[in-house]
């Protein structure tokens, strides 16, 4: 059954078109990518999924709720995180608050609680901490949790933004280059962590990515775009040795 | 640690309450006109510490809570005490009216949108009939506890310094409580915080009225204090004297914040004869404090600890600490 | 119709010096995102430099002074301004180019409080008396009186915008300040000396508000400390409506800015004049953020 449902999904930059009646789906549970070189518009079709950018046309569904014309954080909300390709953490906060912002979305205590330190906002005050930790420590930077966000080593700062995430309680988590900048252990780490996210939590992961070492290696279904359009999707065995693929990366000539 | 704080602050609200016995008339007065700050700059504190949206306009906050006391008082004849809920409204009120077509705006936009709503403000009062034109209102009455009547020097002393305390402990609280974090998570990064599910748009408004309600509450008091009140002290000028404190003191430092509302109102006492020059001297320090040492006097620390050894570039203070907008 | 007409004159006047200062708000803007709110106390600074060479340059207080003599003033004092406007830059902006927007801002104040108290310290707080006379000669044009010290004053603030205008268009500097505005990283990599270019547009921005500092002295003929602070938001206001960032669009923007707040004035009376100004800036800023010339940008994350 699809958790995600992407239709004919338009976005349209002035005269340029960034993204053009693509379709996909992303099963519940699986371990889905999106792939396609620079400038293909991977990075769009998230901030449209995402609703940071408002799709020219198109529907987009999460377990059959349209997300069209909703704000990032009713998103959010309704189950649905993501990490951006070029971090964007609370540099100044600790690790500690950086990921009890997840949480925000998930507890209701107001002014009044926070005024008068009622019983109910102490409660969700130590629930907060409690999910905090937990997704601290499930992504292994326990060590950190009092340092600044923008002090840790970089491995450190991708794992803090998915910790981040997962304390928003998400069905799906959309992943934007979580590789980048990571080196060889550090990516090995990440893909352990990311079957983990799934496996243990049941969470739904939809990743772009460039590394296709990694993505053959971890993903289950693979759609590709170029300039915008849909140009292949399927296993990364038969994505892989699709033509338009090669040709995309490589150019049609270096093919012969 | 802790402990030795808590004694620390202790120490220093009782002795707040029983300098008054030992000071003349003038310094009480000047101690008067801090505590006025106080509460100005936690308000404040809110908006531009936590939230990181710049306010350059905030005195008509300020406005709103003394004309709407002063109003009630003289014309409709209300009790002091009956003003400020409604003070308290109109804040709101004020507010969200500001803030609702505005906080979409890129940040130095809303900066300049403030001021001209708090000359707008400051325009209304000075021609309209009901805020009493350009002279202001006087004979405004003095508030009644029962049958006393707050009349003296102390009366009014007191009364502030128990509203400062409450709103240091008000901002104090918020800033540790989910709506607090998610008004810093916007400062640190707005798109980042909207992705984790903070609406920021309701956040930011949450924080204008909030902000607004303080600086109107000591608004109130300012009436029944001075007894008049005219355009003149709403201007822009005080705005920009109340956000030096918040400055000076540190963004989003509370004890930062009180020292900046401190040195706002005594080193010009201190500098008396300099008259001239004080405001000279703001500004020339304003500058200077955002070249050499942005994150304020008592900076906020965040909550971090971070050990100056783990440090990638060896320096212990980032220069912009708690600044990002 | 006589009583319109003499309106818009009135109001293309003191939109003429919205104009220049808007000039100066928004090539800053454009070339570094900041807004400087210095820039209308740099116009003050105009008003009175001139005023004191003004005072100097003649024994009898500038009563008599000549045209030639009005023009060399003129010229002095929108360089010294100009190099203040460099200074101010080099001193206050140039060490937070880098730094988060806020900070920025609050330099911008704390420059803005320090010009005005300066000049308060210097010249003291009370208004003063600009030491030229206009001779109240001028057209009869459609019934109405156009003095020629307001076709004077409209001609050389199209002068200096058309001057402006080509600079901008034609010549390395312009051409480097656009590729600035564009891109500053790139434009170091390419070997622009960048701060040099951000300094040369403080110094045309901060001497054309001088000029207009100048001219509104004799137009007036009051000048005050803190006669740059509205004016600094009035400019802003017309940066705003012409598209910030936009050289012609600043020059629309003064002058509809001005037309407006004269028929303002008539009908509803001076004291709501500015609230009509911010108003304008407020509804512009809302909902047409790019004002009616300003090209529509796609936010980018």
């Amino acid at each position: 059954m699809s958790l995600l449902t992407v239709k004919d999904l338009k976005l349209q930059f002035g005269g340029l078109l960034a993204v053009n009646d693509l379709s996909f789906t992303v099963e519940k549970n699986s371990i889905s990518s999106i792939i396609g070189p620079n400038g293909a518009g991977k990075t769009s079709v998230f901030n449209m999924i995402t609703g940071f950018y408002r799709p020219t046309g198109g529907e987009i569904e999460l377990d059959g709720i349209s997300l069209i014309n909703k704000k990032p954080s009713q998103i959010t909300k309704l189950g649905m995180a993501r990490t951006f390709q070029n971090l964007r953490l609370f540099p100044n906060l600790s690790v500690l608050d950086n990921v009890k912002s997840g949480m925000h979305c998930r507890t209701k205590q107001a002014v009044w609680g926070a005024l008068f330190q009622t019983k109910s906002q102490q409660e969700e005050e130590r629930l907060i901490e409690k999910v905090a930790l937990d997704c601290i420590e499930f992504v292994g930077i326990t060590k950190n949790m009092k340092r600044s966000a923008k002090n840790l080593p970089y491995g450190a700062q991708r794992y803090l933004e998915i910790a981040r995430a997962l304390a928003t309680k998400p069905k799906l988590l959309l992943l934007d280059e979580p590789a980048a900048g990571l080196n060889f252990e550090e990516k090995q780490y990440l893909i352990q962590l990311i079957r983990r996210i799934r496996d243990e939590f049941s969470i739904t992961v939809l990743m772009i990515e460039h590394d296709m070492a990694l993505i053959k290696e971890i993903s289950e279904h693979i759609t590709v775009i170029d300039y915008g359009w849909k140009i292949a999707e399927g296993t990364p065995e038969e994505v892989l040795k699709n033509e338009k693929v090669i040709e995309a990366y490589l150019g049609k000539e270096e093919v012969v | 640690m802790k402990k030795y704080k808590n004694q620390t602050l202790l120490l220093l609200i009782i002795a707040l309450f029983i300098l008054p016995f030992f000071l003349n008339s003038y310094w009480l007065d000047v101690l008067t006109l801090v505590l006025f700050y106080v509460v100005l700059t936690q308000g404040l504190n809110i908006v531009v510490g936590y939230t990181g949206l710049l306010d350059l306009g905030y005195a008509a906050f300020f406005a709103v809570g003394a004309y709407t006391t002063a109003i009630l008082m003289t014309t409709f004849h209300w009790s002091f005490w009956l003003t400020l809920p409604v003070a308290f409204l109109f804040a709101v009120i004020a507010g969200v009216i500001i803030g609702t077509p505005t906080l979409r705006l890129r940040s130095d936009y809303l900066a300049i949108v403030t001021l001209g709503f708090g000359e707008i403000v400051k325009i209304l009062a000075t021609n309209l009939e009901i805020t009493g034109s350009a002279s202001g209102i006087y004979g405004i009455p003095r508030p009644a506890i029962g049958s006393y009547i707050m009349s003296t020097q102390k009366d009014f002393y007191y009364l502030i310094l128990i509203v400062a305390i409450l709103s240091i402990i008000a901002v104090y609280r918020l800033g540790r409580s989910r709506i607090g974090r998610a008004w810093i998570y916007i400062r640190e990064d707005e798109d980042a915080a909207e992705a984790m599910g903070i609406n920021r748009i309701r956040l930011k408004l949450l924080s204008y009225a909030s902000g607004a309600v303080i600086g109107s509450i000591a608004g109130s008091i300012f009436a029944v204090k001075m007894s008049a009140i005219a355009p003149l002290s709403f201007s822009f000028l005080q705005s920009v004297m109340i956000l030096l404190a918040v400055v000076l003191g540190g963004l989003g430092s509370i004890p930062g914040v009180v020292i900046g509302a401190v040195l706002v109102i005594v080193l010009p006492e201190l500098l008396r004869g300099a008259d001239d020059w004080r405001h000279l001297i703001f500004g020339v320090s304003l500058v200077a404090m955002m070249i050499f040492r942005p994150q304020g006097i008592w900076p906020s620390k965040n909550g971090t600890e971070d050990a100056t050894d783990m440090d990638e570039n060896g320096k212990s203070n980032d220069p912009n600490q708690s600044m990002s907008v | 119709m006589e009583i319109i007409f003499q309106i818009l004159i009135d109001g293309l006047v003191i939109g003429a010096f919205y104009s220049l200062v808007a000039l100066g708000y928004t090539m800053v803007y454009g070339i570094i995102k900041l807004l400087n709110f210095a820039h209308g106390d740099l116009y003050m600074m105009g008003a009175f430099i001139g005023f004191t060479f003004l005072s100097i340059f003649t024994g009898d207080g500038g009563v008599n002074t000549g045209l030639l003599g009005v023009g060399i003033v003129f010229i002095g004092t929108m360089v010294i301004v100009g190099l203040l406007g460099m200074g101010v830059e080099r001193i206050a902006y140039r060490p937070l180019l880098l730094a988060p927007r806020l900070s920025i801002l609050i330099t911008a104040i704390g420059v803005s409080l320090s010009l005005e108290y300066t000049s308060m310290i210097g010249w003291g707080a009370s208004y003063k008396v600009y030491p030229i006379i206009l001779p109240n000669d001028g057209l009869q044009i459609l019934g109405t009186q156009i003095t020629f010290a307001q076709i004077g004053m409209i001609l050389l603030s199209a002068l200096l915008m058309l001057g402006l205008r080509l600079f901008i268009d034609k010549t390395i500097y312009g051409k480097a300040m656009r590729a600035i505005a564009l891109d500053q990283t790139a434009c170091s990599l390419m070997g622009v000396n960048v701060h040099q270019i951000i300094a040369l547009t403080f110094f045309i921005g901060a001497s054309l508000a001088a000029g207009a500092g100048i001219m509104s002295g004799i137009y007036y003929g009051t000048i005050n400390f803190m006669m740059g602070f509205i004016i600094g938001l009035k400019a802003f206001t017309a940066a705003v409506l012409g598209g910030i960032g936009n050289i012609t669009g600043a020059m629309l923007g003064g002058l509809v800015l001005g037309v407006i707040e004269a028929f303002g004035t008539f009908y509803f009376g001076g004291s709501w004049k500015d609230v009509l100004a911010f108003g304008i800036l407020i509804l512009f800023l809302v909902f047409k953020p790019t004002g009616i010339l300003g090209a529509k940008e796609m936010e980018r994350m």
